[in-house]
């Protein structure tokens, strides 16, 4: 099959990009969506031109390294996929791809289809761990976690941090991502030592970084690869009162309660 | 006070602050649909609910004074509503410095885009409503005191009540994603519960557009005259 692509090259991060118009003639339809990026780029480099720059690395779906909007959809017109694991045979022969990276403040173009994702990790190190005891690894169960809360902790888990959330808001919020980390954590008694600043801190750190908020469109929830629920993002709303309101690090230093 | 300043700075905050005052609004607007239906069991029980409200409270209160602390609650809260909705609304704004070339269209309703646009919509026609029947400066035969008349002779310009039949309508769109916008920013989620707040949205979406449009339109087909 053959695809039309117009192609976002920006070549570096504070330069000016636009769309580019590539052929991919004869491609399989059982190929990836990146496997056909290669042969284009193979392409590329033989007529001796600068390859399109794109993320990539398990190409399981599940590293949260690829990812880019392909016709203003975010990984693909297919629902929870990421782009490595979107097959061609999703496409029409002839079909006219515009294929675009990520678009937020928070996340800089770093050449073509790569954007910065370092804030995702400030908003992790903001408060996405748990203090844990070193030496020995614990007994297996020796904390009981209710069935359902392992469950949910495990779907807010699920989330591999590929920005699609951010990309597919209007807002270019990072609620569905923030969300999913906090909610994982606060879900289970490991997290429960920090939970109230664990959410403050990446909440603010969220803020800090240029993203936009939250006005419950719903489409992080639709774009995600991993089906993360917006209701993780009612959960962190509702943790982030509660913590507002009552965690009280310098009162309780001070020796006032 | 620094604690409601940290509160406010944040984004969240912001916007727990727009569905709380939100949700005042809201239940006042419930509140006023439900006396205007007292237009139907004629002059008297409405012109009589209108005086309550302004003596409301006595003795304890004089004439007016419970109905300037409603409506200051309310300047209050239409402030903060439209403050942090302009705050968030510029910080989203600033979110995106490139657009893209085809926008995502994933998920967004019709009431959830116009949400913004909807709220600029209802605040110009809430200016003229209260010119129109509170004030009465834009309004042809004005008599303080009797609401039934007012009411009456106001709707029976149709282009009149044409306008107040779209801003309500533009209000019912508002509140479709709004009441639901409310339960995901307060948090009110819970597994069991949370298929019904889209169909609770949309129950007092549609009643409030058909419990305020009765009138206009009862007025227009000559029901109340």
């Amino acid at each position: 099959m053959n695809l039309v692509l117009h192609v976002w090259r920006q070549a570096g991060p504070k330069l000016p990009g636009r769309f580019e118009r590539y052929e991919a003639r004869n491609v399989n339809e059982h190929m990836s969506f990146l496997e056909m990026l290669d042969v284009v780029n193979q392409g590329l480099l033989q007529a001796g031109h600068d390859p399109i720059a794109f993320e990539h690395d398990c190409r399981e779906g599940i590293c949260g390294s690829c990812g880019f909007v392909i016709n203003g959809s975010p990984h693909g017109p297919l629902g929870d996929t990421t782009v490595c694991q979107l097959h061609l045979r999703h496409f029409q022969n002839g079909d006219e791809l515009w294929i675009e990276p990520w678009r937020a403040k928070a996340f800089p173009v770093v050449k073509d289809l790569v954007v910065d994702r370092n804030a995702f990790d400030r908003i992790i190190q903001a408060g996405g761990y748990i203090s844990v005891r070193t030496g020995s690894a614990p007994d297996a169960n020796a904390i009981p976690v209710r069935k359902e809360n392992a469950e949910r902790a495990m779907d807010a888990a699920a989330c591999i941090g590929c920005g699609a959330c951010v990309a597919a808001c209007p807002n270019g919020s990072a609620m569905l991502f923030t969300a999913a980390k906090v909610a994982h954590l606060a879900l289970l008694p490991q997290g429960q030592p920090e939970r109230l600043q664990r959410v403050l801190g990446m909440v603010e750190q969220m803020d800090q970084d240029g993203f936009g908020n939250c006005t419950n469109h719903g489409a992080c929830e639709a774009a995600c690869p991993k089906g993360i629920s917006i209701d993780f993002i009612a959960q962190l709303n509702r943790d982030w009162v509660r913590a507002a309101l009552s965690y009280a690090p310098h009162e309780a230093a001070e020796g006032a309660i | 006070m620094r604690r409601v300043v940290h509160f406010y700075r944040s984004t969240v905050g912001k916007k727990v602050a727009m569905a709380a005052s939100g949700a005042v609004l809201f239940f006042w607007v419930i509140a006023h649909m439900l006396g205007n239906l007292t237009t139907f069991q004629g002059p008297e029980k409405i012109n009589a609910y209108a005086e309550g409200l302004r003596t409301f409270g006595e003795p304890f209160f004089g004439p007016g004074q419970v109905l300037w602390m409603v409506r200051l609650v309310l300047i209050a809260c239409v402030a903060i509503h439209v403050l942090a909705a302009l705050q968030l609304w510029w910080l989203s704004r600033a979110a995106r410095p490139v657009g893209y070339h085809n926008p995502p269209h994933l998920e967004l309703s019709y009431a959830s885009r116009t949400l913004r646009w909807g709220g600029v919509i209802i605040f110009l026609y809430v200016a003229y409503h209260l010119m129109h029947f509170t004030l009465g400066t834009v309004h042809p035969d004005f008599r303080s005191g009797d609401v039934y008349h007012n009411l009456v002779v106001g709707f029976q310009a149709w282009p009149v009540a044409a306008v107040y039949i779209l801003a309500v309508g533009a209000l019912g769109f508002h509140l479709y994603h709004g009441v639901w916008s409310t339960f995901q920013t307060l948090g009110l989620n819970h597994p069991r519960y949370n298929r019904y707040r889209r169909a609770a949205a949309a129950v007092i979406a549609v009643g409030l557009f058909v419990g305020f449009v009765s009138v206009p339109v009862a007025v227009l087909a000559g029901v109340l005259r």
